[in-house]
């Protein structure tokens, strides 16, 4: 019954842009029947993924298929369904969201091709999340990447989209290349192409190359610096509702795959939980710090994609060191933080991504430079951003608080294991640090886009978005502060996910890390802020009328407010040594300067300085090469052939 | 008959010698032509006076020994060219790699499994040494017309591989490797033809601006 609803949700999540292709361009009927479709797939799915965590057992579904190595496997626990509940709400909400946001009527030319993958993409989505055979797995996995590389390239007319949509392709086959092999190991190891039971592997053998493969491929999908590159680019270049569906959920299949692949094993080695500490740890500060230095609103949120990864990485890390040194508490609350994280960061991330686009159809700008002083024309988006902002720095009274926490615990209760362990805790000092950049990151992000004056006329004109934009980031925000004031709800969610991950602790979740203190402190702080907005809705009436930065000028204007760029420099200049920021210009000489400009920017340091020279380089090796080896003289030609006729003799003699 | 069989083939391996080091093209094609003749004696040598040898020798005294031969002697008369002026190695390099080559090849071939009858033979190694030479002035040599002497000598180092077999491989198929050598000088020749005309040279080096 559920499974059937699951496949029926499928369906037709996969086939909703069909119609659409049949209908004329600009067509509204294609629209609103892709809509109706997503709609009821979604919530068809829902109900299917309510009904996975009610099933006392995990359900199995196999069907005998034509195509040889495996069947059509699905298993559907509640692992599967808590990666499954953020992709349905989201692939909803960036439904409805489009229509404001990407009508048919002002887009004939990409609106089918974008609704026809986005479809496509969130059905391969819930079949990666639920396969259970390593074939369907993989061809899931392929036809998930490349939906993203056109809903990516949907602005195709764009170089950048160009650009980001190849990068992007070339990652996700070097990822794809690296799980083949993988799953070739894994069906060695464990005799079936089938996936193995929880806990049906031996650590031996291959598992160190299975491990590391997975990390690769896996961690290449999910954006683990240094494997991050494709990701801000793609994110930037994507339509905002379409970045959400790939920032909020399809970089998360990568997590969903080490979870699942590690819980194949029945024990750890511990020097798994320490590689995916150190490059959580890495990709947490470096993300957040490159974040820092956007100046281009989506790359900035793609950024902290790559944090909010590092953070779940930390939380999966802990939980894999506390299976290799025998603490179930410890594991629970490591893989309890990274999975509600992993649901958490669906919600806030994509409520922050469709804030930004509503920005940018206000402002026509993905820059932040250019905007200002939109809370008062956008209010709704300004209320819902904020939300989102507080819920990504991890403040409570949201949800983004209650993961980090459980990581937080994580980490201090790794002070109870042996003496190698307690290194572990340093997570902790790495999380605050990640918490804070975050915080002044989005303090920058807000002030600039709502706060202040004005900076371009277009932002002094912007228009709130249509209701049909308003009502999915409000859902969202409303989703976020549920689980933040309500965190107990999801905790048994949680406990069932981390059974079928292998690891049960006594007394539960509840008994570890009690969140009454919590919730009270939560409610707390949101009941005093509701006292403070009406107090200062009271005291308003005697404002004074300067603008916001005027210190008592008498004529300023809104070239004299902080820029972002300049809002950041500090912490900028903090991380130099990693970011590598360039600054042009920016000098005034002598008594009255003449008119200078200034500019700065950051490039991504690993993509640019690393990787396009080393690839450049061989790419210039190897046409260097070419030339030389096939440089038109037959005799030369000939020469190969003698050559390698020789070569085989030799072999042949040494052999034989 | 081995020792006659051993004297054929070290001339035919002397022959090698001499044309990996001549530079007038008219005793190339003659030496070929005699290392062809000399090798049509060999089925005859090794098998008696069967009718299969016979018209087997026969075949390739008349295709090796003259009418190829003669072939060659009408285009370098035609485009008038008498010497190969500068390969690509020289001639004493071209003559070590092919002293090198020879030993190589005896030595492989001592290491090879052989049936009984034909270890202790010089043709084995004579082959192996033959085919390196084709190579080799296949590879040094920029005339077109050297390069068809290379593929000539090149085949003449199979053929002494097909002796040994004679008695297995059927006429037809001798035959056929003859008519395909033919055919292959023919075209040869019409190539070299046309290179001349096009470029007022026969140096193969021309044909690189061909490539993409």
């Amino acid at each position: 019954m559920v499974t059937a609803a699951f496949l029926v949700a499928t369906l037709s999540l996969f086939f909703s842009g069909v119609p659409g292709l049949l209908l004329p361009r600009g067509s509204v009927a294609g629209e609103r029947l892709a809509l109706a479709m997503v709609v009821g797939g979604s919530t068809l799915g829902l109900a299917a993924a309510v009904g996975v965590v009610l099933a006392p057992a995990p359900l199995l579904f196999s069907y005998p298929w034509g195509v040889p190595g495996g069947n059509f496997a699905l298993c559907l626990d509640t692992i599967a369904a808590l990666f499954l509940l953020p992709v349905y709400v989201i692939a909803l909400l960036g439904a409805v969201y489009a229509l404001g946001y990407w009508p048919e009527r002002l887009n004939p030319g990409t609106g089918r091709r974008l609704r026809l993958f986005y479809g496509v993409i969130v059905a391969a989505l819930t079949l990666v999340l639920t396969a259970a055979s390593s074939l369907l797995f993989l061809v899931a996995w392929e036809i998930m990447a490349l939906a993203g590389y056109f809903l990516i390239t949907t602005e195709e007319k764009k170089e950048e989209a160009r650009r980001a949509g190849f990068l992007y392709l070339v990652a996700t086959h070097t990822g794809t290349l690296a799980l083949l092999a993988m799953f070739i190991l894994l069906g060695e190891a464990s005799g079936s192409l089938d996936f193995p039971y929880p806990g049906a592997l031996a650590a031996t053998g291959s598992a160190a190359g299975i491990f590391l493969l997975a990390l690769f491929g896996f961690g290449l999908k999910a954006g683990l610096i240094p494997l991050h590159v494709w990701l801000p680019g793609a994110h930037a270049a994507a339509p905002s509702h379409v970045s959400a569906l790939l920032s909020g959920v399809m970089i998360k299949t990568g997590i969903y795959g080490l979870v699942r692949l590690t819980g194949f094993f029945a024990e750890i080695p511990p020097w798994w939980g320490w590689t995916l500490l150190t490059l959580g740890a890495v990709s947490g500060v470096l993300g957040v710090a490159f974040a820092i230095a956007q100046h281009d609103l989506k790359r900035l949120l793609a950024y902290h994609s790559v944090e909010n990864i590092g953070i779940i990485a930390l939380g999966l890390g802990l939980a894999l060191l506390g299976r290799s040194h025998g603490l179930p508490a410890l594991a629970l609350l490591g893989l309890a933080g990274a999975l509600l994280h992993v649901v958490n960061h669906g919600l806030f991330k994509s409520l922050l991504f469709l804030g930004a686009g509503s920005v940018i159809q206000a402002t026509g700008s993905r820059q932040i430079g250019g905007a200002g002083g939109l809370l008062r024309r956008l209010p709704v988006t300004g209320i819902c951003f904020f939300g989102g902002a507080v819920a990504i720095s991890g403040l409570p009274p949201l949800n983004g608080f209650i993961s980090e926490w459980l990581v937080y615990l994580g980490a201090l209760h790794s002070l109870h294991g042996e003496r190698a362990l307690s290194l572990a805790a340093v997570v902790a000092p790495t999380l605050a640090l990640i918490g804070a950049l975050a915080l002044a990151c989005f303090v920058k992000v807000f002030g600039a886009l709502f706060l202040g004056a004005a900076r371009s006329a277009q932002a002094a004109e912007a228009r709130e978005a249509p209701a049909s934009m308003r009502w999915p980031m409000l859902l969202l925000l409303a989703a976020c502060a549920g689980i933040g004031l309500f965190p107990a709800s999801v905790f048994p969610l949680l406990e069932r996910a981390a059974q079928n991950w292998g690891v049960e602790a006594a007394g539960g979740l509840l008994a570890v890390a009690p969140p009454w203190p919590l919730t009270f402190v939560a409610w707390l702080l949101l009941v005093l802020a509701a006292l403070l907005w009406l107090w200062r809705r009271r005291a308003r009436r005697q404002a004074s009328a300067a603008d916001t930065w005027g210190c008592g000028y008498a004529l300023p204007n809104s070239r004299m407010q902080y820029t972002p760029s300049s809002f950041a420099a500090l912490l900028v200049d903090l991380f130099r040594w990693g970011l590598r920021p360039e600054r042009h210009g920016g000098r005034a000489e002598g008594v009255l300067p003449a008119s200078a400009s200034f500019a700065s920017h950051t490039p991504d340091a690993i993509l640019d300085r690393l990787l396009l020279p080393l690839v450049g380089g061989g790419a210039r090796a190897c046409t260097w090469l070419r030339a030389r080896i096939q440089n038109g003289s037959g005799g030369l030609y000939l020469l190969y052939v003698a050559l390698t006729l020789c070569s085989l003799l030799i072999f042949l003699l040494l052999r034989g | 008959m081995p020792e006659i069989n051993n004297t054929l083939l070290l001339i035919v391996i002397l022959l090698n010698f001499f044309t990996l080091g001549s530079s007038r093209l008219g005793a190339c094609i003659r030496a070929v032509a005699l290392q062809g003749a000399i090798l049509a004696l060999l089925p005859l040598t090794v098998n008696g006076l069967t009718p299969h040898a016979l018209g087997l020798a026969a075949g390739a005294f008349a295709f090796k020994g003259i009418f190829i031969p003669w072939l060659l002697f009408r285009a370098i008369s035609e485009v008038r060219i008498r010497r190969e002026i500068e390969p690509l190695i020289g001639y004493v390099p071209t003559l070590l790699l092919g002293a090198l080559s020879t030993a190589a090849a005896f030595i492989f071939a001592d290491s090879l499994p052989l049936v009984a009858e034909h270890r202790g033979t010089l043709f084995i190694p004579t082959a192996l040494a033959t085919l390196a030479t084709g190579f080799l002035l296949l590879i040094t040599r920029r005339k077109a017309i050297t390069q068809v002497l290379g593929y000539l000598v090149f085949e003449n180092g199979i053929f002494v591989f097909g002796v040994l077999l004679t008695t297995a491989m059927p006429l037809m198929v001798e035959a056929g490797v003859l008519l395909d050598l033919l055919v292959a000088v023919f075209i040869m020749g019409i190539v070299m033809h046309q290179i001349n005309r096009e470029f007022s040279t026969l140096n193969t080096e021309r044909l690189s601006s061909l490539r993409e």
